[in-house]
This record gives structure tokens, sequence and C-alpha cells, in this order.
């Protein structure tokens, strides 16, 4: 075990030692011996930028389950460094952020922290596994550390619904991608994502390639929040803040964006893939603006903005990707799409980091997160209105921040697909730039009204339950962190390239030489003039917000996906409900008429396909008189049966039909047989007549047996069946009976002279023993069934 | 009216052992003749509900006082136990064995294990017999 896997796992050994860290120290807030873990573990992580920056990669591997080819392996580069920092990074301040939020003696401390560690340790295996089977392993403990998080306060009836709805569509998704990895290990032989990006050209061709691509799309659009996933997430907004701060913004949705860009090399060569990625994030981008901008909630604002630039980056990779599929053209346009992704990638997750704990900052101290109720108070709270606009600018594409720089590289990429024409989708690529620039407007929005709605206007007290102040310190040191981030990389951008976002783009796009150039930012081209007419349109449209807030009224409620999913949810259950009662109906009738048609349909359409129906009359023996005499008794009574009008006849009949069939056994020469059936028919007929003596009153009315068309085919079906099986069988004999060895050797080896009991005791005693066991536990059973009735001595 | 079964009561008297001895002889004669265990069996639980139906309960109860769930134990206790034997002389299980001993008053007499373990068969099959007709008679 290297120190990498160490790393890994961590957190999920702290995780073991936390409750017992809670129960002997009550008094130290328990975030606090969280809070050293991902401080060292980033700073572990920042020594590999000298090995990544290089291109090269480390990877350990350790043993798991060799014969299955899984084995847990680890591997770091620019893409799983780049996350493994963020993670740890943005993991560290929400820590401390939780320390402040959290409180100590009204919250479950200890399980918050095991959750969120047991999310630290899936989500760094998640980015730094080599193997896909592993991968899939931590995929899944992220998907339900995340729903015991979304869960936290399982009091509310809100956050169970969000942690419901987030499991079934992230595992519903999961699911489906392992489905593309065990497609992927049938293609290629090997679990190794490593060795599968090296066999890429071969599988390209594979009848399996779209299916896996498909499956593991799947997957990454749902744990992503891409449309039409996305609606899992602003109903995860139900978790605790710094939860939504860091799942939902900075790592787990950003899963799939790790998805995305690791297996690019692998599906890249379908333009399908690039038209799937681009074409999904492009929709999701502008939808995920354009419900923002409804929202009256803070969190939900950032959720579906969450939803947005996550669409967004999928779009750049998207693109970014086309640089694996079109060889033959200039790269610059992907190349930057890639930069974009990556640097968005890493300015997505600083500035909505901090916009969460300012969000959270608010409702700690306001007690609400409804704009409507907020407002003025940016005097009251300063710095966090300052963290807030740094973010919220940030987010809108406004320069000095970063978010301005990776808004133009995001225009650059979108007008590349147009200009190229890359996806072969003719006049469909114009569309990209379009829908980009029209969902960047409704970004700055939305960013607006973030800021600006809870920060200035009319102070209403009279609408909060408490007295705002300004936060703590200890609370505004992570989003400060956060915010000064956003300005650092917007002001140098290129103490990022070299050291993470070039690596990483060797990881996403290898065979690729790369010159990231962030820093040319300057000069009047096209991007600059598009970011100029969002600031402007955008503006417009903020102030008269109120005029067109009327267009979401457009929009049917009926075609909203939330109620698409819940009335699915529902009539999946109503449905399931419907359809068990139809066929469990409880009466056992029904079921024996299931039993009975899946009898004949199987049996006779076998008999049929398989050609086995015979009939060869050479070996059958003659018949004799007493025979048909016998026969027809059998025959008789048998029928006599369906029409006595009483139960006694019905008895009387059936013990003749006992009678005749010893009869039968004494014709055809099985003596033991008739005196046993001699016997055994005496003692059931007479149990029979017990039966019927015991017979309720009330049910006593006795009339016949009701005539039913469906009985009455189906009894004759397999009597029908049967017998065709039974002659076909007979004429059909494939090698001779083993009676010969009994016939000899039952004087020589058992030294007895009735062969019948001698097979029995002897030959086949194992199933004589089991049938006199089953004798024995019939009578005790009776016994059993007869003495001891609880429930009438209960009565009495 | 206070019936008299005195005639039933003789005859059942009388016909109960030739029952048993007809039931004995079924089951030794099972090895060589149409017989066995298991109608061995039948016929002497036979004979007991025969005195069942002309004596009560109580009385049969007194003239055999067994309990017939033991029975059924003791009998899968022979028939277990005879497949076990086999395993002690290095058998698998269930190997019968049997030899030919010159017994005094019988003669040449060939002694068979199957026959111990249709001895289980036999008890198991009264036991189950008289357990379940006893059950049945004696709930209300």
């Amino acid at each position: 075990m290297s120190l990498l896997h160490l790393a890994i796992l961590s957190p999920l050994l702290l995780a073991i030692a936390i409750p017992l860290l809670y129960k002997y120290f009550r008094q130290i807030h328990t975030g606090w011996f969280v809070l050293p873990l991902p401080i060292v573990l980033f700073i572990y992580f920042l020594q590999y930028i000298s090995l990544t920056r290089e291109g090269s990669a480390m990877i350990k591997s350790i043993a798991w389950i060799p014969s299955l080819d899984i084995n847990f392996s680890t591997k770091i580069d620019g893409l799983g460094l780049l996350f493994a920092l963020l993670i740890t990074g943005i993991g560290s301040l929400i820590v401390l952020y939780s320390i402040y939020y959290l409180s100590k003696d009204k919250e479950k401390l200890n399980t918050f922290y095991v959750y969120l560690l047991l999310f630290i340790g899936a989500m760094l295996g998640v980015v730094l596994s080599d193997n896909l089977i592993v991968l899939y392993a931590f995929w899944e403990l992220t998907s339900f550390s995340s729903f015991l998080l979304i869960g936290y306060w399982h009091h509310r009836e809100k956050s169970r619904y969000g942690a419901q709805k987030s499991m079934l569509i992230t595992v519903f998704g999961g699911l489906a991608m392992l489905g593309g990895f065990l497609l992927l290990y049938i293609m290629t032989g090997t679990f190794s994502i490593t060795e599968i990006i090296s066999h890429s050209d071969q599988i390209f061709t594979h009848s399996l390639f779209v299916p896996a691509l498909l499956c593991v799309l799947l997957g990454a659009f749902t744990k992503s929040a891409q449309f039409p996933f996305h609606i899992w997430l602003p109903d995860a907004m139900e978790a605790p803040t710094p939860v939504s701060a860091y799942l939902h913004s900075a790592t787990m949705v950003k899963a799939g964006i790790y998805v995305v860009a690791r297996f690019s090399p692998i599906f890249a060569e379908d333009s399908l893939w690039l038209s799937l990625v681009a074409g999904f994030g492009i929709v999701t981008m502008f939808w995920g603006a354009f419900s923002a901008v409804k929202q009256t909630d803070l969190k939900a604002i950032l959720a579906f903005s969450t939803v947005s630039q996550l669409g967004m980056i999928m779009s750049l990779l998207g693109v970014g990707a086309a640089a694996i599929h079109f060889e033959e053209i200039d790269n610059s346009y992907f190349t930057v799409a890639t930069t974009a992704a990556v640097f968005h990638l890493i300015n997505h997750a600083t500035f909505k980091g901090s916009l969460f704990m300012v969000v959270g900052i608010i409702d700690h101290e306001t007690g609400t997160r409804d704009i409507r109720k907020l407002g003025g108070l940016i005097s009251l709270m300063p710095i966090s209105f300052t963290i807030a606009l740094i973010g919220a600018f940030s987010m809108a594409g406004l320069p000095p921040f970063n978010g301005f720089l990776s808004k133009e590289m995001f225009f650059t990429g979108m007008l590349g697909v147009a200009e190229m024409n890359i996806l072969n989708l003719d006049t469909w690529s114009a569309l990209f730039p379009i829908i980009a620039w029209v969902g960047s407007i409704f970004t700055f929005v939305y960013s607006m009204i973030i800021v600006f709605k809870s920060f200035t206007g009319k102070y209403q007290p009279e609408k909060l339950d408490r007295k705002p102040h300004e936060a703590p310190f200890g609370m505004l040191i992570p989003p400060l962190v956060l915010a000064a981030l956003v300005i650092i990389f917007g002001i140098f951008p290129n103490i990022l390239s070299e050291t993470l976002i070039a690596p990483a783009m060797m990881s996403i796009l290898p065979g690729f030489s790369f010159d990231v150039h962030i820093s040319f930012w300057h000069g009047p081209k096209p991007e600059l003039f598009m970011t100029l007419g969002v600031a402007v349109i955008g503006t417009i449209l903020y102030l008269t917000l109120a005029k067109w807030r009327g267009v979401y009224g457009l929009l049917p409620e009926k075609l909203a996906l939330n109620r698409f999913y819940d009335e699915g949810l529902e009539k999946a259950q109503y449905g399931s409900f419907r359809l068990t009662s139809t066929y469990m109906n409880g009466f056992i009738h029904t079921y024996l008429v299931y039993i009975f048609t899946f009898f004949i349909v199987i049996l006779g359409t076998t008999l049929f396909v398989k050609d086995a129906l015979s009939i060869d009359t050479a070996n059958v023996a003659p018949v004799r008189f007493y025979e048909v005499i016998l026969a027809l008794i059998v025959a008789v009574s048998a029928i006599s049966i369906l029409f006595a009008k009483s139960r006694l006849t019905s008895i009387i009949l059936l013990g003749a039909v006992g009678y005749t069939v010893a009869l039968l056994f004494v014709v055809f020469r099985a003596p033991d047989l008739a005196l046993t059936q001699l016997v055994i028919e005496t003692v059931s007929v007479a149990l029979f007549l017990l039966c019927f003596y015991h017979l309720p009153e009330i049910s006593r009315s006795e009339e016949r047996i009701r005539f039913r068309m469906t009985n009455a085919v189906i009894s004759i079906g397999i009597g029908a069946i049967v017998t065709l099986i039974a002659l076909s069988a007979h004429s059909t004999k494939l090698f001779d009976s083993i009676a010969h060895y009994y016939v000899e050797n039952t004087y020589e080896e058992a030294a007895g002279k009735n062969m019948v009991n001698v097979i029995l005791v002897d030959f086949r005693g194992f199933d004589t023993m089991f049938e006199i066991t089953v004798l024995g536990i019939a009578a005790l059973g009776i016994f059993t069934m007869i003495k001891l009735r609880l429930a009438r001595r209960k009565e009495g | 009216m206070k019936t008299n079964d005195i005639i039933l009561q003789t005859v059942t008297k009388i016909t109960v052992f030739i029952i048993i001895l007809f039931s004995i002889h079924l089951f030794f004669a099972g090895h060589y003749y149409p017989g066995g265990g298991f109608v061995g069996g039948l016929m002497t639980s036979g004979a007991i509900v025969l005195l069942l139906l002309a004596f009560d309960m109580k009385t049969v109860a007194n003239v055999l006082p067994i309990d017939y769930k033991h029975l059924i134990g003791i009998g899968l206790f022979f028939a277990i136990g005879t497949g076990l034997g086999g395993l002690i002389f290095d058998a698998p299980f269930l190997t019968h064995a049997f030899t030919d001993v010159n017994l005094p008053l019988l003669g040449e007499t060939s002694l068979h294990t199957a026959v111990l373990f249709d001895t289980g068969v036999f008890l198991v099959v009264i036991g189950v017999t008289m357990t379940i007709i006893q059950t049945i008679g004696e709930d209300e």
C-alpha cells in the first residue's frame, strides 16, 4: 500500500474514529478533529504538481480481486490531481465553515462528519482510481454519502424527499455507468482506464462501442445534473449549506465532468460523443440559467446556476474533445475550449463555493433565504456583501474576476463550433454561440439578483425572525479565501495555466501539445463585444425584471420536469400496484389457472417446436380384456365425480377409482403396490369422510360443480398435453431400461427375492429413509395442528 | 338405550391376533414375497384401529400403553442407525450386509440388516397412522 492509497483511504479511516472523538470530547467541536486531514491531504497533493506538470503520471496498484482484474490501482495525473486539489482544498474550507455553521449543542455532529469524511474519501477515490470497478465503487459511495448528507435533517419531509430524489436519479445513472464499464471490459478485456485509453482506436468500430458510450454518458449526466436529469439538484438544497457548497457546487456534481473528461480519449473518436456532450451541455447551460432567474430562494438560484455552469463546462468539454475526432484541422479552438473547461472548473469551484457560503451566512443571520424578504443588508453585513459581489460578478463574467476569462474563452469555443462546423450539424452549429450568449445574459441577470436583491434595496426587519448582523469571523474566513482566489485567478491566470490546467488538458487530450495562453485576454475580438452585450442587455433585463417575469408563467406546469418526475414515480408505484393486484388477486383458483396455462403453453410449444411429437405403436403391448374393463370403470367413476351432486358421492366415487387402480396393479402384476394402494385408499377415504362430516353447516348446501368454460378448456388441455407427452415419451425410447440389473442382482447382491422390497430397502433405501421421515413429519404436523390451537386458547 | 357390542368385541378379540399375525408375516416375508415394512405396519395399525372401534380409546391405551409419537422416532432411529452401521465397517452409508446363519429350530436362515431398516419403516408407519387416527379421534 502506497502513500497515495493511504491518502484516499484516510478520510474513511478517520470516519471510524469520529464517533469516539465526538463522544469523549464533547466540549470541542468535532469539526476541529476533522479539519487537519483535508489540509494535510491538500499539502500532500500539492507536491505532485512537480510530477504532473511534465505530463507524466504515477500509477500505484494493490491487488484486490486480481482474478477478476479488479485491483485498487490509483493513478495521479494532471486531471486527477486537479480534482484532488479541489476536493481537499475546498474540503478544508468547508470543514472550517461548518465548524461555525453547525451548532455543537443542537446538531448531531458525529453523523455529519462521518458522512462528510465518507464523501471526501469516496470523491478522492473516484478521481484517483485507474480501475473502472474501483471507480464505480467509489462513485456509488459518493451517491450514498450524498444521500445521507442531503437527508441530514431527516425530520424534515423536504430533506427526505430531496435525498430520495437525488438517490434515485444518481443511482440510476450510476448503474447505467456500471453497464458501460462492463461493456468496455468486454471490448478491451481490461478494467484499467490507462490500458483502455491505449486501446481506444481498436474499440472504435466495435458494435458495443455506442451502447458503452451512451451508458457512461448517462452516468455522467445524471451525476452532473445535466438536462433533463438536473431536477435533483435544486431539491438537494435541503442539505445543510456546507454540504450544498461542497457537494453540490464544487465536488460531487463535477464527478460527471470528471468522467466525461477522463473518458474523452476513449469515446471522442465518435462524433456522437461530441454532439451529445456539447449539445446537452449547452441546453443545460441555457435551461439552468433561464430557470435560475425565476427562483426566489437564494439556494435554489445557486442550484440552478450550478446546473447552468456545469452545462457550460460540459459543452466546452464536448467541443474540446473534437480535437481527437478531427485530427486534420487546426485545433486552436479546441484547445481554447478545453482550457476554458478546465479553467472554469476551477473558477466555478471558487466563486460558487464562496456564494454558497455567503448564502449560508445570510440564512444563518437572518433566518431566511427568500429574496422577497431580504434586502438592505449591505450596511449590516458589509464583508458578506463584498464576497457576494465578487462571486456574483465573477459568475456573471465581468472583469477583472476569473469568471470573465473563462466566459470569454467559452464564447471563443462556441464561436469555433459555428465557424468550423465541427459537429456536422450544419446550420445547427450556428445555434451554439447564440444559445451560449442568451444563456450568459440570464446568468448575468440571476447573478445580479443574488447580490442586489439581498443586499441592496429596502431593509425589511419586520419580515425577519432575528436581528441580522455580520457573521463570526471564523465563518467568514473560508468565503474570504475563495473570494481572494477569484480575484487572484482573475488577475494572474497564468499561475494556474502551467501548474494545473496544462497537465489536466494533457490527460483529457493525450498526444497533443499545449501552449496554454490565458494571458492574451485583451484585444477587440467578437468575444469582448459579446460580453459587452451580455452586460448591457443583462442590466436592462434585470432592471425590467418585474415586467417580463410573466414569461415563466407561460410554461405550463404540466411540462415541468419535476412534475414529470413526481408523476412518473407516483404512476410507477400506482401502476405496479395495479399490475400486481390484477394478477395477484388472492384466489387459488386464479393461480392454478396461471400454473396450468403455463404448463400447457410451455410444454405444448416445446413439443411442437422440438418436433418431439411421435406416436409409435410398435412397442405397445396387446390390450387385454381386464384392462379395458378396469380402465372403463376408472374413467366412468372419474367423470362421474364431475357431475356428482353430493360430496358423499364424490368421495365414494374417488374410493372406487382408488380400488380400481389397486385392481389395475393386480392386473399389471404389482402385488406390493396393490396391497399398499388398498390400505392407503381405505385410510384416505376414511379421512375424507371425516373432513366431510366436519364441514360447517352454512356452506353445506350441496350443489353441483359449476361449469366454467376456462376450467374445461384448461383441464382438457392438461389432459391432452400429458397424454401426448406420455405417448411421445413411450414412442421414443432412447436407451434400455436399467431394470435388468435389478432382476439379475436382487438375489445375488441383496439376498432377497421380492425385487420391489429389495429396491426400497436396499438398492435405493436412501429414498425410503426420507419418505418415512416425510410420514413422520406429516403425523407430527397433524398432531401439532390439532393440539396446538393458540388462537382458540387465547379466546378461551 | 344401552348398546351391547358383545359380538363385535368377541370377534375383535379373535380377529386382532389373526391380523397381527398376518401383518407380522407380511413384514417378515417382505424380502422374498409381497409385503414389507410398509404394508406390515399399515396392517398392524389396522388391527389396533379395530381394537379402537370395538373398545374405547382408554381401554386400548391401557392394553397398549404406547405413545405412538415415540414409535416414529424409534423407527427413524432404526432406519438411520442401520445406515450409519455401514459407515463403521468402512462402507458407504446404508450399505446392507447379510449372512446365512444356522439357527436352532429355524435351520438355515439368511440374516439381513435390511430387515432392521424395514423394522424402522414398520415402526414409523405404525407410529404415523396411529398418531393421526388418535389425534383426530380425540379431537372434539
